[in-house]
C-alpha cells in the first residue's frame, strides 16, 4: 500500500466546542492533530506510548491518553483540552485556581494532563476517597513536585466546585 | 515515537469487516481501543498495513445480561463501561475489583474488555479472570462463529488460538451466583503497573455452609499464560477452608507454576509471592462465600 497516495481520513470533531473539519493521515495521533491542526499547544506530548498522562485530553468526557488514539478514530468526538476550561482572560477554572494556589506544579510541563485528569475526576466523582484521588492522578507522571501540593490542589479544587455549586 | 504508515478502515458491517480481515495478503490488524496496540505501533514494534477500527459496528458495542444469567460484553465495550455496569448493578465483583487494577482511569476509559484479552499479556487481569469464572469466548471469522473456553483460548505470550482473519467478538460471563465468595490479590511495582503477580480465587460453599463445593484459582504473572491450578482446587473441595487448609496447600501453589527471572523480579520471589497471594485469594473468598442457596 506504500506505493499507493498516502490515505487521507475526513473527520469532522468539536474541539472546546468549537467544530472542526480536517483531512488526517491514518498515523495522525489525536495529541499532534490538537497540536499541530487545532493549533492548541497546551496538550503536552511527554512520552508518546501512554505512560506519562502529560497529554491527557477528554474525549467524550473521559480523560484520555491522546497519544494513543488515532485522530481518524476520534472522527464525531467531542474534545475538551487545556484551553477550554477558561476563556483568556476571564477568570481560571476552580481547578485551575486551585492548582496555582497551593502550587500543584513546577516546571508545568505535566500540568495541562493532572488539570484535565482533576477536572474529569471531579465531574464524575465529586467527593473522591483518597484511594479514588490517588487511583486517578497515578496515570500522570509529575517529575518536579513530589505529588503531594498536586494532591492538595485536588482538595482545594474539590472544595471550590462544591462551593460554586452551592450558590 | 509516531506509528509508520498505514491505512485505516472502518466499516458499519461486521460482514464487511470480516472480509477486509480475512485478507491474506495484506497485515491486517483490528483495533478497538487500541491501549496495547497503539503504543506497540508509536514503538514501531507493530507495523500493520491496514488498520480496521470496529467501533463503528453497533452489534460488537452490547453489553447485555442474558436470560440465563450469564453477562455477555462486545468488542468494544471498554473496561470503564463494564466496571461502570457492575458497581450500579452488582454481580461478578471479582470482575469489577480486577478491572480497577487494569492501568489508570485514562487508560481503562478507552480499553475493551476484548482487546486485553485478544492481545493476551500474561501478566494482564482479564485473561485471568476469564479463565476462573469460565467465561466462554465468541470467535467470529470467515467461517461464521465459533465459540471457545477461556481455558483453552490463551495460548503462550501474546497469543491465543485467533486465527488469522478471526477477531473476539464479545466475551461472555456465566451467571455470578449471589452466594459465591472472591478474592482478587494482586503485586505491582506501582499502582496501575503490570502485575508481577496476581491471583483469582472463588468459593462456592455447599448448602450447609461448612465447607467449599467447588473453588477456583488462577494465577498471572507466573507464566505463559494464566495457570489454573486443578490440584489446590480438588485438595479444598469439601473442606472448610480454614488456616490449616490453607496452609495445606502452599507446597502445591508452588510445585504447580515455574515463574522465570527477569529485571522486575526473580523466578524465586514470584513463587514466593504467588504462594502468598493466593493464600490471601483464597482466604478472602472464602470470608466472603456463603451457604448455597
Amino acid at each position: 500500500m506504500s506505493e499507493h497516495a498516502v490515505q487521507q481520513v475526513p473527520i469532522r470533531v468539536t474541539v472546546n466546542g468549537r467544530e472542526l473539519a480536517a483531512e488526517v493521515e491514518p498515523r495522525l495521533l489525536l495529541s499532534d492533530f490538537i497540536r499541530h491542526h487545532a493549533g492548541l499547544t497546551g496538550t503536552h506530548v511527554g512520552c508518546e506510548h501512554g505512560v506519562c498522562g502529560a497529554c491527557t485530553v477528554l474525549v467524550d468526557g473521559a480523560p484520555q491518553r491522546s497519544c494513543l488514539v488515532f485522530a481518524a478514530q476520534a472522527d464525531g468526538a467531542e474534545i475538551r483540552t487545556v484551553e477550554g476550561l477558561a476563556e483568556p482572560g476571564a477568570p481560571l477554572h476552580p481547578v485551575q485556581q486551585a492548582f496555582h494556589e497551593e502550587h500543584g506544579m513546577q516546571c508545568g510541563f505535566c500540568t495541562s494532563g493532572f488539570l484535565m485528569t482533576t477536572v474529569a475526576l471531579l465531574e464524575e466523582t465529586p467527593h473522591p476517597s483518597d484511594e479514588q484521588l490517588v487511583d486517578a492522578l497515578s496515570g500522570n507522571l509529575c517529575r518536579c513536585t513530589g505529588y503531594r501540593n498536586i494532591v492538595a490542589a485536588a482538595r482545594s479544587a474539590e472544595r471550590k466546585l462544591a462551593e460554586a455549586g452551592d450558590e | 515515537m509516531k506509528p509508520a504508515s498505514f491505512e485505516y478502515r472502518a466499516p458499519e458491517q461486521l460482514d464487511e469487516l470480516l472480509e477486509l480481515l480475512a485478507d491474506d495478503f495484506t497485515d491486517v490488524r483490528v483495533i478497538a481501543g487500541g491501549q496495547s496496540l497503539v503504543p506497540m505501533m508509536n514503538f514501531r514494534l507493530s507495523t500493520p498495513e491496514l488498520l480496521l477500527d470496529l467501533r463503528r459496528v453497533d452489534e460488537l458495542g452490547a453489553l447485555e445480561h442474558r436470560p440465563d444469567g450469564a453477562l455477555s460484553v462486545g468488542a468494544t465495550v471498554t473496561q470503564a463501561r463494564l466496571l461502570r455496569q457492575l458497581e450500579q448493578q452488582g454481580g461478578w465483583p471479582v470482575l469489577a475489583e480486577g478491572i480497577r487494577h487494569i492501568g489508570h482511569p485514562q487508560i481503562r476509559s478507552r480499553g475493551t474488555v476484548c482487546g486485553s484479552l485478544a492481545h493476551h499479556d500474561p501478566t494482564a487481569e482479564l485473561p485471568a479472570l476469564a479463565v476462573a469464572l469460565d467465561a466462554r469466548m465468541t470467535v467470529a471469522g470467515p467461517q461464521g462463529r465459533r465459540t471457545v473456553a477461556a481455558a483453552d483460548f490463551f495460548t503462550t505470550y501474546y497469543e491465543t488460538v485467533l486465527e488469522p482473519g478471526e477477531l473476539l467478538a464479545e466475551v461472555v460471563f456465566p451467571a455470578w451466583p449471589a452466594a459465591r465468595g472472591w478474592g482478587f490479590r494482586e503485586l505491582a511495582r506501582r499502582r496501575g503497573d503490570f502485575a508481577l503477580v496476581g491471583a483469582v480465587a472463588t468459593v462456592d460453599r455447599d448448602a450447609a455452609g461448612a465447607t467449599a463445593e467447588a473453588v477456583a484459582l488462577v494465577l498471572f504473572g507466573v507464566g505463559e499464560r494464566p495457570v489454573r491450578l486443578g490440584g489446590v482446587e480438588q485438595a479444598l473441595a469439601g473442606k472448610p477452608l480454614d488456616a490449616a487448609a490453607l496452609a495445606s496447600v502452599e507446597p502445591l501453589v508452588a510445585e504447580a507454576i515455574d515463574p522465570v527471572d527477569d529485571l522486575h523480579a526473580s523466578a524465586d520471589y514470584r513463587r514466593e509471592i504467588a504462594v502468598q497471594l493466593s493464600v490471601g485469594a483464597l482466604a478472602d473468598a472464602w470470608e466472603r462465600s456463603s451457604a448455597r442457596v
